[in-house]
């Protein structure tokens, strides 16, 4: 009876958990699946204390109370503009659990555990392991704890594939000679070396990729998980969740043209582009009450938020100068890049805290065959995917990387903090262009002078 | 063997299921699916309990809570989280701001 009820328990999470992704599809559903899902979550916990394999009860009790408490702070505290830290080290935290699961069991069993169990201990250890130490880096560097931009030396792929080969051939050694453990925790030491290598020479622009990429190991670690203690509602979410970080990994490498290997053995910033032609050329300043002006008597507005936004914790003021804006008659919209911020769809989040309404943002499709129509677009912190280059020209480093076509705009005015280049180095032809005017400083700071230019315009 | 086949089957048919399902959801929430299935995946949660509460030794049951706690955080954060998160988007402005004159 009891054995029922916990497959039973399993068997409707795993329907939630699906009915629940399903509703992502749209905004408006969202929600009501996600409670769903949290209730699939609730039943196979419970049912799993149903379990004749547990015995004792305190221990488990001490540490669900203290790491939902943990996790309850974490995320009621955290700032909108810091959720791929949080996301990072939500991945870590998920793969350091499945790492020391898979860890007893190995203490526990040793020498007894046949090879197709074997196997799928090994992997979600590998896994695990390597993704809770290239989480926290991930996250490190998120937090700017370390810096972001790339750590390399000389015959690093080569180092990276050696500890990874060695790391796979102590998995098959295990399987053909499970009382190994030498073997075990070579493989578990050098899986969490891995981790670090990952990420180090990953440059912070990157980060959409490998946040993607962490978010499918930590599935596939707990898939491999459901395969060691033949569970299959674990099969089912990490499953559901490794494929959901593949199919996101993949659309921000198209997102920015390149290829996974690429960004993971590329170490992009490493490798200054040549120096664009075409390029050349003052960037022209413009001055507060002008750019009031063009705002205030345009008929449509398209406002571009990049990485530059949510380090200045714009968002808020970007939305009150749309408020401004809308209610002298101006149409307003804002073009989202997949690859704009940290994470994917994070420009999203921001501007939805910030009160705009989703039917405001825009993909890069939808918006770009509307620049023609745009008064002003306005980029804020923004630089790379909006450089003309990626489209116009094939020698530039981004060449071939789909941006946001404000060139195509009437005018363009652009906030940036100062006169350098962007990430990368690379030139970018939109701010010498004769129709872009510059408004140099901090976001925030320039955004709110220019919302009481426009009330007096 | 049998366990391992139809694993393999479990395995198959979500990973088609979950292709279908997620390359459906729009990039304006792309950050909420993120850390939704971050939450789901913490389902490792379920085995992280089996072992700390199993009573197979000290070993055992100081991995199975640190485990515990682990997978607790990933679970409870990733749905509070996305709760927080979905809770902002809306379709339109929240009070008619001002009638229109």
């Amino acid at each position: 009876m009891h054995h029922y009820f916990v497959e039973f328990s399993y068997l409707f999470a795993s329907v939630f958990f699906i009915v629940g992704l399903k509703s992502l599809s749209h905004p408006d559903t969202a929600r009501r699946g996600m409670h769903l899902a949290e209730i699939g979550m609730l039943l196979a916990i419970i049912g799993t204390l149903l379990h004749k394999e547990i015995v004792s009860y305190e221990w488990i009790l001490v540490g669900l109370v203290v790491g939902g408490a943990i996790g309850g702070v974490l995320a009621q505290r955290v700032a909108m503009t810091a959720l791929p830290q949080l996301t990072a080290l939500s991945h870590g935290f998920g793969a350091l659990a499945a790492t020391l699961v898979g860890i007893a069991e190995y203490a526990r069993h040793g020498a007894q555990i046949e090879k197709p169990q074997m196997i799928a201990i090994g992997i979600e250890v590998l896994l695990g392991a390597l993704t809770t130490t290239g989480s926290i880096v991930a996250a490190a560097k998120l937090q700017e704890l370390m810096r972001g931009s790339p750590i390399t030396f000389k015959g690093q792929n080569y180092v990276n594939l050696g500890i990874l080969s060695v790391s796979l051939g102590a998995v098959v050694f295990l399987v053909f000679s499970p009382g190994a453990a030498f073997a075990f925790y070579l493989m578990l030491a050098l899986s969490l070396v891995f981790g670090l290598m990952l990420v180090l020479p990953i440059a912070a622009a990157d980060m959409p990729v490998v946040m993607s990429l962490l978010n499918a190991y930590a599935g596939l670690a707990a898939t491999a998980t459901g395969f060691a203690i033949n569970n299959n509602v674990l099969i089912i979410a990490g499953t559901l969740n490794g494929f959901s970080g593949f199919i996101l990994s993949v659309l921000m490498c198209r997102a920015m043209n390149r290829s996974i290997t690429n960004v993971i053995f590329g170490a992009f910033g490493s490798a200054a582009g040549p120096a664009t032609a075409g390029a050349s050329g003052e960037a022209r300043e413009i001055n507060i009450e002008d750019a009031a002006t063009q705002l205030a008597y345009a008929r449509q507005v398209v406002f571009v938020p990049g990485y530059g936004m949510a380090t200045a914790q714009a968002q808020h003021v970007v939305r009150e100068l749309a408020s401004v804006l809308e209610e002298r008659g101006v149409t307003v919209k804002y073009a989202i890049h997949p690859v704009a911020g940290r994470m994917p769809g994070h420009m999203n989040v921001l501007l939805a805290e910030a009160d705009v309404p989703y039917s405001q943002l825009f993909e890069l499709e939808q918006i770009n065959s509307d620049f023609p129509n745009t008064d002003v677009a306005v980029v804020i912190g923004a630089n790379d995917v909006v450089n003309p280059d990626a489209r116009d020209n094939p020698g530039s480093p981004i060449a071939g990387m789909p941006i946001l076509d404000v060139d195509r705009a009437r005018s363009v005015i652009v906030l940036k903090r100062g006169k350098g280049k962007g990430f990368a180095g690379i030139e970018n032809p939109l701010f010498v262009k004769q129709n872009t005017g510059m408004l140099y400083g901090d976001a925030k700071g320039t955004l709110g002078k220019l919302i009481s230019a426009v009330m007096q315009a | 063997m049998n366990s391992l086949m139809s694993g393999l089957y479990v395995f198959a048919l979500s990973a088609f299921l979950g292709y279908l399902v997620i390359s459906r959801v729009p990039p304006l929430l792309h950050t909420p699916l993120m850390s939704a299935t971050n939450a789901i995946s913490g389902i490792s949660l379920v085995g992280s309990l089996v072992t700390a509460g199993g009573n197979h030794g000290v070993l055992s049951t100081v991995l199975g809570v640190t485990a515990v706690i682990c997978a607790t955080i990933n679970v409870v954060g990733g749905f509070w989280i996305t709760e927080r998160m979905l809770k902002f988007f809306r379709r339109k402005e929240a009070p008619p701001a001002k009638g229109k004159e």
